[in-house]
């Protein structure tokens, strides 16, 4: 029998939808896994010269150097408005926002809430890393009963902050969304449900079905004060109890559509 | 013969050591003997046993999309791709 | 065409679709809610965008991201809206792309009322969000001028790339008049929208829209390349209007309605052998100044109505430069001057000149 023959084949490499600038993002810190995953769904469905993505203001404002499409940056918390103006006079474009959660629970809470409502056919990804990494370790909506940040230095009291936001809860009871759902970045497997929701969430908008958002548990080593594996094993350990995994809102249009595909 | 092999890029690595932990060979080492231009200690393949299946999975979980890999494929299963 | 009988909130909103105005975002607010409601019914019609905002923070980012896709694109609303604005339009304006607003003002400070008011000059004149930018400002005094001005206003804003105000008040907006649109103008397809547009990096490098400059020096250059654009804009945009000011020793200065009202004073006191004349400053930024400054080299004395507590007097102050007494009669609250108010305003100063000669 003849030697079989190899041929080194090249399995992964950075995606083209994304710049060849590195990031300023920390080491270790899962924005960057997230922008790989957008940027790997992008060009898996062929998309990165009609999409348009919208940059927070948080750690991420500057994503528009790192994504290889056209890209505007909002006002704090404001991007899903402003990818509202963006969508309705670009209809067949796919527009994305991609924000914090200082950004998208706090300051712009009525901003996702009403985009939701709407329906607006804009694709969220929501970066949930409970604190505000722009400015330094604040407390975010999302940080949890007891955690320290340097605006509860003693650990988040409930009785004077209040209980965090829980936004996929919150936004699958609108009408107007069409896929809710959370996802962790804290390891390989993880990681790899996290994409396939956001190629759903980006397919939902493609198919004009209403909003879609992905929530991303995501770590902030710098601010949490830990290595970049301590941090993935808080997400696990803290962070997936309060914020549970799942699927929160999936429209019955979703799943007709598929089963569409399968005949 | 390995499978598989993996190229860090020292521009974009920055020593988070994230994939040391997840390959399943354990054969990403730091390389503690020299700084990339940021200033980290960048990731490298340490394979002398040729264990790398170029499964990708340290390539899933780095951040700065430093990782290239590589894998050896049956010729026959080598498709050309289409446009 | 034809004049007709038009109410100002609906002939602007007309006028801005005739423009070629593809999309409006609002949200609703007294006394300008007639604009709304028109494109509300309009703009579906033709295919175009509306929508009822969840406030007016969220409508000027829509107006944002709309501009940033490098269509014609429009917000109306009044002055405690305004305020909720104020942040959209200074990143609006760090970004460079062109955006229509119409403020229907009304009495204030807080909630106030409903009543016509200037009482947003300072607000809407000298910049109104953080940091350093000039909107261009034009005040109208006629359902006319709010027409013609609000087509001008989306061919300034794209010249310049900048945003243009029409500040008029909730008089303007309630009056009807008969006035004349414009032609209705083709709307520009997705092919001829502007080369730096967000539609898509297909076949060219991508666009970025953005008003973050970490690097200092590089913040510097973005607002130096604002001033050359004011500098452009302070030499070819100055609008005004006047009326008998050749032979007079008062020149009285009002804007949009107060200058309407000091208008008829004028026209009476000049009955009464008064020689008085009027500037009405239409381009409020940029101020015409310099004309200021030249009647200020003729006249005795001027006289500054307005309705609020004297936010344009600062400008007429600096356009007179010391040269000659400058009075100030305004009503404030939401309450519009009398001409016959004015016109006694007039005859004092006429009493002074005369004793002093
Ligand atoms: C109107 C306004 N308020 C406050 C800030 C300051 N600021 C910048 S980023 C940020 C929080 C960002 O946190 P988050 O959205 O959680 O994103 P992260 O940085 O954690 O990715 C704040 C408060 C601002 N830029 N604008
Ligand atoms: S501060 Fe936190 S969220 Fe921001 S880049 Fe660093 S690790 Fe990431
Ligand atoms: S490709 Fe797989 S085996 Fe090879 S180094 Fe990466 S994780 Fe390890
Ligand atoms: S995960 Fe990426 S950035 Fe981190 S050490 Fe490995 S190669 Fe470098």
């Amino acid at each position: 029998m003849a030697e079989k023959e190899w041929i080194e084949t090249l399995i992964y490499t950075k995606s083209g939808s994304l710049t060849e600038l590195g990031t300023h993002y920390c080491p270790g810190c899962t924005h960057g896994i997230s922008h790989r995953l957008i940027a790997e769904v992008i060009d898996e469905m062929g998309i990165r010269e009609d999409t348009i993505g919208i940059a927070p203001v948080g750690c991420a404002v500057f994503a528009y150097d790192y994504f290889n499409m056209d890209f505007a940056e909002a006002a704090h918390g404001r991007a899903p408005a402003m990818a509202t103006g963006l969508k309705r006079v670009n209809p067949d474009k796919i527009v994305f926002t991609y924000q914090g959660d200082g950004d998208l629970a706090s300051i712009g809470a009525a901003e996702i809430m009403h985009a939701a409502g709407r329906g607006e056919n804009i694709t969220v990804i929501f970066i949930n890393n409970a604190i505000y990494g722009m400015t330094g370790g604040q407390m975010a909506p999302t940080t949890l009963p007891g955690q320290r940040t340097t605006s509860t230095p003693l650990g988040r009291d409930i009785e004077v902050h209040g209980f965090p936001l829980r936004m996929c809860e919150i936004l699958s009871q609108l009408d107007g969304s069409a896929y809710v759902v959370r996802r962790s970045l804290h390891n390989v497997a993880n990681i790899r449900r996290a994409k396939k929701a956001i190629r759903q969430a980006f397919e939902v908008q493609r198919q004009g079905l209403g909003f879609s958002m992905v929530e991303l548990l995501s770590s902030c080593p710098t601010n949490w004060g830990m290595s970049a594996d301590e941090a993935l094993t808080w997400i696990e350990e803290h962070m997936v109890e309060a914020y549970p995994l799942g699927d929160y809102k999936v429209s019955p249009s979703i799943a007709v559509t598929k089963k569409d595909e399968g005949r | 013969m390995a499978k598989g092999r993996i190229v860090v890029d020292e521009t974009l690595c920055k020593g988070c050591e994230l994939c040391t932990s997840v390959c399943p060979k354990d054969l990403i080492r730091m390389a503690m003997d020299r700084l990339t231009p940021k200033g980290y200690h960048p990731a490298m393949l340490v394979d002398p046993d040729g264990e790398c299946t170029g499964c990708a999975i340290c390539a899933v979980i780095c951040p700065d999309s430093a990782i290239t890999v590589y894998r050896l494929v049956p010729a026959e299963k080598v498709r050309t791709p289409t446009a | 065409m034809a004049k007709e009988l038009l109410k100002g909130n609906v002939a602007f909103a007309e006028a801005a679709i005739r423009a070629g105005c593809e999309a409006y975002f609002g949200y609703p607010i007294t006394p300008q809610t007639e604009a709304l409601e028109h494109m509300a019914k309009r703009m579906p019609e033709l295919g175009r965008v509306f929508l009822q905002a969840e406030s007016e923070v969220a409508a000027i980012n829509m107006v944002y991201g709309a501009a940033c896709a490098g269509v014609r694109v429009m917000s109306s609303s009044s002055s405690p809206g305004v305020s909720l604005m104020m942040e959209g339009l200074s990143y609006i304006a760090g970004s460079e792309v062109p955006a229509v607003l119409v403020d229907i003002m009304r009495g204030g400070p807080g909630l106030g009322n409903i009543a016509p008011s200037q009482g947003d000059y300072n607000q809407i004149v000298k910049g109104g969000g953080h940091g350093d930018y000039h909107p261009v400002v034009l005040a109208p005094a006629s359902v006319q001028e709010l027409i013609d001005f609000t087509v001008e206003a989306f061919d300034i804003a794209e010249k310049y790339l900048c945003i243009v105000i029409i500040l008029a008040d909730g008089s303007l907006g309630q009056m009807m008049e008969p006035a004349e649109l414009p032609e209705m103008k083709k709307v520009r397809s997705v092919k001829e929208r502007p080369n730096w547009a967000l539609t898509g990096a297909r076949d060219r490098d991508p666009n970025i829209i953005t008003s973050i400059y970490m690097d200092p020096l590089v913040e510097e250059e973005l607002n130096r390349r604002l001033m050359a654009k004011q500098a452009k804009i302070e030499a070819n945009e100055v609008r005004f209007r006047e009326l008998m000011l050749d032979d007079a020793e008062i020149a009285v200065i009002a804007f949009g309605t107060s200058g309407r009202v000091a208008q008829s004073a004028v026209k009476t006191a000049r009955e009464e052998g008064i020689r008085v004349g009027l500037l009405r400053p239409i381009s409020l930024y940029p101020y015409p100044y310099e004309r200021v400054r030249q009647i200020a080299g003729k006249v005795k004395e001027i006289l500054v109505v307005e309705m609020n507590s004297g936010q344009m007097l600062g400008d007429v102050r600096i356009g007179n430069e010391g040269r000659v007494p400058i009075s100030f009669y305004g009503r404030q609250g939401g309450v519009i001057p009398l001409p016959d108010e004015v016109l006694e305003e007039i005859r004092k100063i006429q009493s002074r000149i005369n004793a002093s000669e």
